[in-house]
C-alpha cells in the first residue's frame, strides 16, 4: 500500500507538470484558488473567453480531452493518465468549466453513436474548445423521470421538426451545439419512443432564456424549440433507441473520478479556528469539535474513496461502485455545514453582505446554492436508488407507467 | 498510486474469512453469548495454528513476521464473524505495547506465548467512568508493587497478564504515568467478571493489592507509550468495525430481499432501500478512512495520530449505524434473541466505548488536525 506513482506514471506526471508550469495563465491562479460553488466568476474576465484560450493551448499541446483517441483530438491517454493530468492541471482545471458537459457527456455520446464523418467533424473542435456543446435532456415536467419528456420530434422528409421545451441547460447561451433527446413516438411506452439528436444551437426556432435560480443567480437556461429543423444525419442511434443512447451520456456524468468534490470542511475548520465565542475560540468548544470531527471524517472518507478508485485505474482495473457515494455525501454536507456555520454567527448569520462577521458571506452563499447540489446530476433520492439497486442488488421500483403507451400516462395529480 | 491491499493480503483475507466461516458460525458465537463459556477456546487455538495471532509479531519472537497490513485484513474478518475471543485485547493492545516498549526479555517471555495462543493479554487502563486521560489514572505503583482498582478491563477475567497504567508521580503532567506488566495469576491480584453490553467479549474488574509488577518501558513514559498503543489499536479495531458494518449491511440486504410484506419484497420499498443505501455510504466512508489508517500504521507515518482518530470515528459511526438499521430492516424479528442482529448491535456499541468513546476521539482528531495545520 502506497501513494506513489509507478515509474511510467511519474514520468507522465513530470511531463504534464512541466507543461502546465510553462503554459498556465498564472495571473489567474490566486482568483481560481478561492473555493467556489457553481459557476466560476472572474473579476476581470469572462470565463468562456479565458476558458477557450486555455482549452486551445491545451489542445495544441495535446492535453485536451487526453483520454480520447488521437484521431478525434485526444492523446490516447489511459484513465490513470487522465487523473494525473487533472491533478497537475490543478486550479486551472476550473477554466474548463464551459467544456465539461461537452467533454464528459456529449463527446462520449457522439463517439459511441455518431458516424465516422460526424466524429471527425465534431470531436476535434469540441476538444479544442472552438465549439462548445450543451446537453438538452431535462424538462420542466421530466427531471428524475427524464424518460417522461414531452419535447416532440416529427419526421418530415429527410428532416425532423422539433417542438418543445428543455430546462436546466448549462451554457446554452454560449453553446454551438446541443445534444437533444426528444419523443418521436408517443404511442409506445415512454422509454421506447425516444430518439437522440444533435443540433446547431443557432438553428432558427431555438430560443434560449436564462433562469433566475432560487439563489438569485443565473447559471442555467430554458431552451424553447419552435419548428426547429434537424437533418436526419444528426440523429444518434436508431429511431426509438434514444433511451439506450442517453444511458451512455448519463453513465459518463456519474463517472468523474479524481475530481475533488467541495465539502465545506476546510472552510468550516478555518472559520471555527478563528471565531471567538463567549467562552473562547469555537474550535475549543466540545460541541463544535464533535460536529467538526464528524464532517471531517466524511470529507477524508470521500478523499480516500477516490484514492481507492484511482488505484484501481492505476492497475488498469475498473473502479468499484464505491465512487457513487461522492455527490450524495458532499451535497448534504455543504448544506448542513453552511447552516451550522451560520448558527455559530448568531443573528449576524442572517446577513448576506460581505461583512467581517460573516466571513464575506461565504456560508450564506453556500447555504443558498447547496440545494442544487442535492438535485443536479441525480437527486439524492435517485442516487440512493442507484446504490440500492446496482450496488446492493435490491429490486427496482415498481413502475406503474412501464408498459403504458406514453400518451395514456396521466400528466397531473389530483 | 496503490492505495489498496496487495493480492497476497487479499488472499489472506479470503483465507481468514473461510476459516472463520467454518470455525466461528453464529451458533458458535452464541455459546459464549449465552454464558456457556468465557470465550471460544477452540477457535483461539485454531487462530494460533493459522498464524493469525502472531501475524504482526516478528519471527524472532515467535510470530509470522508479516506486518500490520496483514493484521488489518484479519481484523476485518474477526469483526465480520463477531469472533468471541480476546483478539483485540491480546493482539492490538498487549502485544502492541510489548512491541513498542518491551525489553528483549519481556518480548521473549510474552510474544511467543501470544503467537502460540498460550497467553492472553490485556490493557488495564480505565478506572470507572471517563475517557483515557492521565488524571484518571489513580492506581499507584511504588517499590515494585501496584495498589488500586481497574475497571472495566476487556477480557480481564481470562487474561494471563496485563499491561497496567499506574501513577508514579504527582506533577499533573503526562510524565506521572508509567506502565507495568503484571502476571494476573500471581498473588495480590483479584479478578471479578462484570456483566456488559456484549457478553461475547468479557469485561472485568481487577483489584491490585501489593501486586508484583515490572516496569514496561521507562518510568514516566507511560502516557506517551499508551497514546501510541491506542492509536494503533484504533486502526485495528476500525477494521473489525468495518467488517462488522459490512456484515450487518449484508444481513439487512438479504432480509430485505427475502421478506415479503404488502405483497412484495420489502427491499423494493424506497424507505427500506434508502436506509440500506445510507448504510452502504457509512460503511464505504469507514473503509476508506480505515485504509488510510492502515497505510499510516504500516509505514509508521507521522500522519498516524490523525489517521487513527479519523478511522476510529468513521468506523465507530458506521458500525453503530449499520447494526442499528439492520435491526430496523428486520422489524420485529430483529428484536428477538433468536436472530443474530442484536449480536452486532451489542458488539458495535461496546466497541464504540472500548478505547475511549466517540467524543474522546472527536476531541483527539480536532487537536491533531490543528497541530498539523499549525505545522
Amino acid at each position: 500500500m502506497n501513494f506513489d506513482d509507478t515509474p511510467q506514471e511519474a514520468a507522465f506526471r513530470a511531463t504534464a507538470r512541466k507543461w502546465v508550469e510553462a503554459n498556465a495563465p498564472k495571473e489567474l491562479h490566486a482568483e481560481l484558488s478561492k473555493s467556489s460553488l457553481g459557476r466560476i466568476r472572474l473579476a476581470k474576465h469572462d470565463i468562456v473567453d479565458v476558458g477557450k484560450a486555455w482549452q486551445k493551448k491545451k489542445f495544441e499541446g495535446n492535453w485536451a480531452c487526453l483520454h480520447w483517441p488521437k484521431n478525434y483530438g485526444g492523446r490516447d491517454a489511459t484513465p490513470i493518465e487522465k487523473v494525473i493530468w487533472q491533478q497537475e492541471e490543478g486550479v486551472y482545471g476550473k477554466l474548463t468549466q464551459p467544456f465539461q458537459i461537452g467533454e464528459g457527456m456529449c463527446g462520449p455520446t457522439v463517439m459511441a453513436w455518431g458516424s465516422e464523418d460526424a466524429k471527425r467533424r465534431y470531436l476535434p473542435k469540441l476538444a479544442s474548445g472552438e465549439e462548445i456543446w450543451c446537453q438538452l435532456f431535462s424538462e420542466p415536467s421530466a427531471g428524475s423521470d427524464v424518460a417522461g419528456l414531452r419535447t416532440r420530434a416529427q419526421k418530415k422528409g429527410d428532416n425532423w421538426v422539433v417542438n418543445g421545451q428543455k430546462i436546466w441547460t448549462s451554457g446554452a447561451h454560449y453553446s454551438d451545439f446541443g445534444l437533444l433527446i426528444a419523443r418521436t413516438d408517443p404511442d409506445v411506452p415512454k422509454h421506447k419512443g425516444l430518439t437522440m439528436f444533435f443540433l446547431d444551437m443557432k438553428s432558427p426556432g431555438v430560443e434560449v432564456r436564462p433562469i433566475r435560480q432560487a439563489n438569485g443567480m443565473q447559471e442555467f437556461n430554458e431552451v424553447y424549440f419552435t419548428d426547429v429543423v434537424i437533418p436526419d444525419s444528426q440523429r444518434l442511434g436508431a429511431v426509438g433507441e434514444g433511451w439506450s443512447v442517453s444511458l451512455t451520456t448519463l453513465m459518463n456524468e456519474r463517472m468523474s473520478i479524481g475530481s475533488r468534490l467541495a465539502t465545506g470542511v476546510p472552510e468550516l475548520f478555518e472559520f471555527c479556528s478563528n471565531l471567538m465565542l463567549e467562552d473562547g475560540l469555537a474550535i475549543d468548544d466540545p460541541a463544535v469539535r464533535s460536529k467538526l470531527a464528524s464532517w471531517a471524517v466524511k470529507a477524508s472518507g470521500l478523499k480516500y474513496t477516490s484514492y481507492r478508485a484511482i488505484s484501481s485505474l492505476s492497475k488498469g482495473e475498473r473502479p468499484g461502485p464505491e465512487n457513487s457515494i461522492g455527490k450524495l455525501v458532499s451535497g448534504m454536507m455543504l448544506q448542513d455545514i453552511a447552516t451550522y456555520a451560520m448558527d455559530l454567527q448568531g443573528a449576524a448569520g442572517a446577513l448576506t453582505g460581505t461583512d467581517e462577521e460573516t466571513v464575506q458571506g461565504q456560508f450564506q452563499q453556500m447555504l443558498l446554492s447547496s440545494p442544487s447540489m442535492r438535485i443536479a446530476g441525480g437527486t439524492d433520492e435517485i442516487l440512493r436508488n442507484i446504490i440500492a439497486e446496482r450496488v446492493l442488488g435490491l429490486p427496482g421500483d415498481i413502475r406503474v407507467d412501464k408498459d403504458v403507451p406514453y400518451n395514456k400516462i396521466p400528466t397531473k395529480g389530483r | 498510486m496503490n492505495f489498496d491491499f496487495s493480492d497476497d493480503q487479499k488472499q489472506l483475507r479470503d483465507q481468514a474469512r473461510k476459516f472463520l466461516a467454518e470455525k466461528c458460525s453464529p451458533k458458535a458465537v452464541r455459546v459464549v453469548l449465552d454464558g456457556k463459556a468465557p470465550y471460544d477456546k477452540e477457535l483461539w487455538k485454531g487462530l494460533a495454528e493459522m498464524g493469525f495471532l502472531g501475524v504482526a509479531i516478528p519471527e524472532d519472537f515467535g510470530g509470522a513476521g508479516a506486518g500490520h497490513l496483514e493484521l488489518c485484513v484479519i481484523a476485518e474478518e474477526m469483526g465480520r464473524a463477531n469472533a468471541p475471543v480476546p483478539f483485540s485485547s491480546t493482539v492490538y493492545l498487549a502485544a502492541e505495547a510489548l512491541l513498542i516498549a518491551g525489553s528483549d526479555a519481556q518480548k521473549k517471555k510474552w510474544l511467543p506465548a501470544i503467537s502460540s495462543g498460550d497467553a492472553i493479554g490485556t490493557l488495564a487502563l480505565f478506572e470507572g467512568k471517563g475517557n483515557p486521560a492521565p488524571k484518571n489514572v489513580k492506581l499507584t505503583a511504588a517499590n515494585g508493587v501496584l495498589n488500586g482498582v481497574k475497571k472495566p478491563v476487556a477480557d480481564g477475567a481470562i487474561a494471563d497478564f496485563a499491561v497496567v497504567a499506574a501513577r508514579t508521580g504527582s506533577s499533573g503532567r503526562d510524565g506521572d504515568i508509567s506502565l507495568f506488566l503484571v502476571d494476573l495469576k500471581a498473588a495480590g491480584v483479584e479478578v471479578k467478571s462484570l456483566t456488559n453490553l456484549d457478553p461475547t467479549r468479557g469485561q472485568a474488574e481487577i483489584i491490585f493489592k501489593d501486586a508484583k509488577a515490572e516496569p514496561l518501558g521507562a518510568g514516566g513514559d507511560g502516557w506517551s507509550i499508551l497514546t501510541q498503543v491506542l492509536d494503533r489499536a484504533a486502526v485495528l479495531c476500525a477494521f473489525e468495525q468495518v467488517g462488522g458494518s459490512d456484515r450487518a449491511l449484508e444481513m439487512g440486504r438479504d432480509y430485505a430481499l427475502d421478506r415479503i410484506a404488502f405483497g412484495r419484497q420489502i427491499g423494493s420499498f424506497q424507505a427500506v432501500k434508502h436506509m440500506l443505501a445510507d448504510m452502504y455510504v457509512s460503511a464505504t466512508l469507514a473503509r476508506s478512512n480505515s485504509y488510510y489508517g492502515a497505510w499510516a500504521l504500516s509505514t509508521n507515518a507521522s500522519e498516524l495520530p490523525e489517521a487513527a482518530a479519523a478511522a476510529r470515528i468513521s468506523a465507530t459511526q458506521a458500525f453503530q449505524h449499520c447494526a442499528k438499521n439492520n435491526i430496523q430492516v428486520h422489524g420485529g424479528m430483529g428484536f428477538t434473541w433468536e436472530f443474530d442482529c442484536h449480536m452486532y448491535y451489542r458488539r458495535a456499541n461496546a466497541m464504540a466505548l472500548g478505547l475511549g468513546s466517540l467524543s474522546y476521539w472527536e476531541d483527539q482528531l480536532i487537536d491533531r488536525m490543528r497541530k498539523k495545520n499549525a505545522a
